[in-house]
């Protein structure tokens, strides 16, 4: 008799293990940084429409420039602001409040691989935008509501942002200007 | 008694013949429609049965003719959506995008070439301005100085004038506000193109041509089905997209994110920000079309 209650109780602490550790797992916060899954079902967006989850675009990093502390570790931060002799690709086009700013305003000196806000606080690189609304607020304000910015995606349902950085080269701003499709055909030239 | 000479039967023969040689002399103009679908009765008074038959009909012609797997749907509008649409007009920059997105999206013939949008150039000095816009610019880059872009296409107004005008009734506005056309209906009077203030529809004077390679064969009966020589078709927001929860083709284009869309009646959605928060304006507002398309300057 004591045997088989000895027996229940295991069983029963067992149960007890997995059902939390089932719990456990389902509470996991989803990585909202990925392109995959935000863009999935259609028209349950209505039910799930989440304000907190922003899903964006990876931060377009040009070829093997990431991690930078594949090279930074080994070098002495300096943060005496000067004319870099390195990332020419960068300091020639740089044209972003240059006047008053330069890398270490947005770049962490001794953790390169983070942004760092005003405040210290250090930011990775998905979160960017957060870095870019310490200035353009309402830029940052807008492009959460989706007016700012682009959305794809779902009108109802799950959307994909494209981060600031995606159209602004965050180095250089502005837009250039780019070359327009080809104009529609003039009445005249459709007549055969 | 002399029997009457009977002679109901030949003239019968007579009527009836000639009525076959109009009937089938008018068929011949048509090129591709067959018997069945010249004597298919208005979209809305199909029956569930006939709709599903003259799509199986239809999807089987366009996999014979394009040599690809179509579909084509008859999705009805959903309960609770109407769709409205903003374009930032401080943000386009004329790149035409849009325009060809559009084209590819909804199977408009390439040749004679039919666009739904059409952006027009206008002079920043002197603002919108119709008579001095121009639709064929073409420097090597855009935008130019001194000027800014109004990209055209249908506005789905709520108080529509081309489904007014429609002798026939082949146009009409959706529950979700997107006014469509059945072109099988349309019998290709352009009434409504000379009633849109916007010139927004466009009639195919010629047979359409679309390369097989460029075809889509995601379609909705009411939009972006492949359409006839000799009838009158317009932008639909992209029906077949839009009624499946995405954005119209030239929303997700468009390289500057100047294109809006999303359901007016969500308070929580992106058009009703606009709405409420940034300056609205409407083109051609004093002819009370009621456009649901919005233009705004979201700086």
């Amino acid at each position: 008799m004591k045997d088989i209650f000895k027996t229940l109780f295991k069983i029963h602490s067992l149960l007890f293990l997995s059902v939390s550790i089932i719990i456990i797992s389902c509470n996991d916060t989803p990585e909202v940084y990925n392109l995959g899954q935000t863009v999935t079902s259609p028209l349950e967006g209505a039910a799930n429409k989440s304000h907190e989850e922003i899903a964006v675009s990876p931060p377009p990093f040009s070829d093997g420039i990431f991690p930078c502390n594949d090279c930074h570790a080994f070098q002495k931060p300096n943060p005496v602001r000067r004319t870099l002799t390195w990332h020419e690709d960068i300091t020639e086009i740089f044209n972003h409040d240059s006047k008053n700013r330069w890398c270490l305003d947005c770049h962490d000196l001794n953790n390169r691989d983070s942004l760092r806000l005003a405040s210290g606080k250090l930011l990775d690189f998905k979160e960017s935008y957060k870095l870019c609304g310490q200035c353009h607020g309402d830029k940052l304000r807008d492009w959460k509501v989706g007016v700012h910015g682009k959305r794809t995606g779902y009108w109802n349902g799950p959307k994909q942002y494209y981060l600031c950085v995606s159209c602004h080269n965050p180095h250089s701003p502005k837009f250039k200007p780019i070359k327009p499709e080809p104009p529609p055909f003039r009445e005249d030239e459709q007549i055969k | 008694m002399k029997k009457p000479v009977n002679y109901s039967g030949r003239r019968k023969f007579l009527k009836n013949l000639s009525l076959f040689a109009v009937g089938s002399l008018a068929l011949s103009g048509c090129g591709q429609v067959t018997m069945k679908e010249f004597l298919q009765k208005n979209f809305r008074t199909l029956s569930k049965k006939e709709k599903d038959d003259i799509i199986k009909a239809l999807e089987k012609k366009y996999t014979a003719k394009y040599g690809k797997e179509f579909h084509v749907t008859d999705e009805p509008a959903a309960d609770g959506v109407e769709f409205g649409y903003a374009l930032d007009l401080s943000r386009c920059i004329g790149c035409r995008r849009c325009v060809y997105a559009c084209v590819k999206e909804n199977n408009q013939s390439r040749d004679p070439q039919i666009q739904y949008i059409q952006v027009l150039q206008m002079e920043k000095e002197k603002g919108i301005d119709f008579a001095h816009s121009d639709v064929h610019y073409n420097p090597e880059l855009v935008p130019e100085e001194g000027y800014f872009y109004v990209p055209v296409q249908c506005q789905q107004c709520r108080n529509p004038q081309c489904t007014e005008v429609c002798p026939v009734k082949a146009t009409w506005q959706e529950p979700d506000g997107v006014v469509v056309v059945d072109y099988n209906w349309c019998i290709g009077c352009r009434y409504c193109m000379a009633a849109c203030p916007y010139g927004a529809r466009h009639f195919n004077w010629g047979e359409p041509y679309i390369p097989a390679a460029e075809i889509n064969p995601e379609t909705h009966y009411l939009g972006n089905r492949p359409r006839m020589k000799g009838v009158v078709e317009k932008c639909t927001f992209c029906i077949k997209r839009v009624r499946d929860g995405k954005y119209p083709a030239c929303v997700e284009i468009c390289p500057v994110g100047a294109r809006k869309f999303g359901n007016l009646l969500d308070p929580e959605s992106e058009i009703r920000y606009i709405l409420a928060n940034k300056r609205v304006l409407v083109l051609k507002q004093e002819l009370n079309t009621q456009p649901r398309f919005y233009y705004f300057f979201g700086v």
